[in-house]
């Protein structure tokens, strides 16, 4: 459904993704993991049009997103850290996204109902703590059922009981068949929620396959150390290269 | 486009700064109308101040909102909405802000007081001036990433444009005051939206008798139907293209 052909993008000298090619599917849910700085959010901010790759192509639904603007009406995003006009209040910015939409008519409230938005509409924006912020941005990106859901760390941040919510939620949707997309550090949540795992490295896919054979692949039964291991062997990847270079 | 215009013009008149900014004009046009009877002294001193404190506040509160908003821009971006029209809603609405400000500001003490044609072309020029540093200061916002940069161009245009540049016209002609210099200074006049719109007010005022010769051809060229035509031309291009090119570097940028 979303197919990711060759994309580079450099920040200045520092190059986040290089010749990057991935693809995903309709009713899988894919786990994106990677350090820090590996081209995560690069990645899913490039899929959303907000970071533009220097060469490469991005096919939604099989056609490029380049300069196309309505495909993200069939996509939710929920961003790592939810920045929002500080001004505004809940129910005024609920009514916008609404607004901005206005050929969808039906709404899938169960996380508003879930975290009980409905009960702090008139707060702003700017008043609330980064939990409740946080629960604004997952309550929006299910608000219009959309046909592919990009999240970015959702779980950070929550209180447990709110993340179980979450949890819960993307999990009967992608039941539903959805194609979700979720970058995580929180390997536990990765294996409730995913069911195809995703290693970036410095740009690169690393690792791209069923969370079956990543266990298979480095001989553990469990997800935590299966990932431990292609840690490991990423980082021996970076000294052999060294060492290369340095020949 | 509407609906985000609608949504970002909900959010700057919501700021206190537009009512600050409308309350301080108004209180500098009341003061002004106290002081002098006389219409047209009222517009030399409304203009002698607006010319000063309209570009400066337009390019820096442009550029303060620009920043601050981006919150908005990005929440919007990942909506199905085009990305020109993210931009233009931005900007149209500072521009209307500040315009509105303007227009209630010395316009309801002209409703009370009186206005005649100068006064009249003074609002209109503070509303252009007001578009054209709008312009210059979200060129200067997309062109970097820090907001402190981005307001030290936006001042640094506004210095040249106001101060930096009389002083290089003025040296130009004090040089070659020798030679016939009416075209060159027409010429040098139109590289400056804020000398423009400084000409278009005084050629309103009857004062140009003072300015010699010069101001004498000048009059002859301004009040011209093609003289006028040429000034607003030349205003526009000061308008579109600062916004032109910053709409284009918007279109490539990385949120």
């Amino acid at each position: 459904m979303i197919s990711v052909n060759s994309i580079s993008k450099k920040f200045g000298r520092q190059e986040v993704l290089k010749d990057f090619t991935l693809s995903f599917d309709k009713g899988n849910s894919y786990a994106i993991m990677g350090p820090n700085g590996s081209g995560k959010t690069t990645l899913i901010k490039s899929i959303l049009g907000m970071v533009l790759p220097d060469s490469g192509e991005i096919l939604v639904k099989g056609r490029s997103i380049k300069g196309k603007e309505d495909y993200r009406k069939d996509v939710g995003y929920m961003p790592q850290i939810g920045r929002y006009p500080q001004n505004m209040k809940i129910g005024q910015l609920f009514s916008m996204m609404k607004d901005m939409r206005p050929e969808i008519r039906e709404y899938d409230l169960d996380l508003v109902e879930a975290f009980e938005l409905e009960k702090i509409k008139e707060k702003t924006m700017g008043t609330l703590s980064g939990g409740t912020t946080q629960k604004v941005s997952a309550a929006l990106a299910f608000l219009f059922n959309p046909e592919v859901l990009v999240l970015d760390e959702p779980t950070a941040g929550l209180d447990p009981i709110a993340a179980e919510t979450l949890k819960s939620k993307i999990r009967k949707e992608r039941e539903a068949g959805k194609l979700i997309l979720i970058t995580s550090h929180i390997l536990s949540d990765l294996e409730e929620l995913t069911n195809q795992a995703i290693y970036i490295f410095e740009g690169e896919v690393f690792f791209n396959d069923s969370i079956e054979s990543l266990k298979e692949m480095t001989s553990e039964e469990k997800f935590s150390p299966a990932i431990a291991k292609l840690m490991q062997w990423t980082l021996k990847k970076k000294s052999t290269t060294k060492v290369l270079t340095h020949a | 486009m509407l609906k985000l215009l609608k949504y970002a013009l909900y959010d700057i008149l919501k700021s206190r700064f537009a009512i600050i900014y409308t309350v301080f004009l108004a209180l500098v046009a009341i003061s002004i109308y106290q002081v002098s009877d006389d219409l047209s002294k009222v517009s030399l001193s409304l203009m002698n101040i607006m010319i000063m404190v309209v570009p400066l506040i337009s390019a820096v509160f442009a550029t303060t909102h620009f920043y601050n908003n981006l919150e908005f821009v990005e929440l919007m971006l990942a909506q199905p909405v085009k990305r020109s029209q993210v931009f233009l809603s931005q900007l149209l609405a500072v521009i209307l802000m500040l315009s509105l400000s303007i227009l209630i500001g010395f316009g309801l003490p002209m409703l009370l007081w009186g206005a005649d044609s100068s006064l009249i072309t003074l609002l209109a020029v503070g509303m252009i001036l007001s578009a054209v540093f709008t312009g210059f200061a979200f060129l200067a916002s997309v062109m970097t990433r820090d907001k402190a940069k981005a307001i030290g161009i936006s001042l640094a245009l506004w210095i040249y444009f106001s101060l930096v540049y009389d002083g290089f016209v003025l040296y130009i002609i004090y040089s070659f005051a020798d030679y016939p210099l009416e075209k060159a200074t027409l010429g040098l006049v139109m590289l400056n939206p804020v000398d423009l719109g400084r000409i278009l007010m005084l050629m309103q005022l009857d004062i140009s008798a003072l300015m010699g010769y010069t101001g004498a051809f000048f009059k002859q060229f301004f009040s011209s139907g093609i003289g006028m035509l040429v000034i607003l031309m030349v205003l526009s291009i000061w308008l579109v293209v600062p916004i032109g090119l910053s709409g284009r570097i918007f279109k490539k940028k990385d949120f």
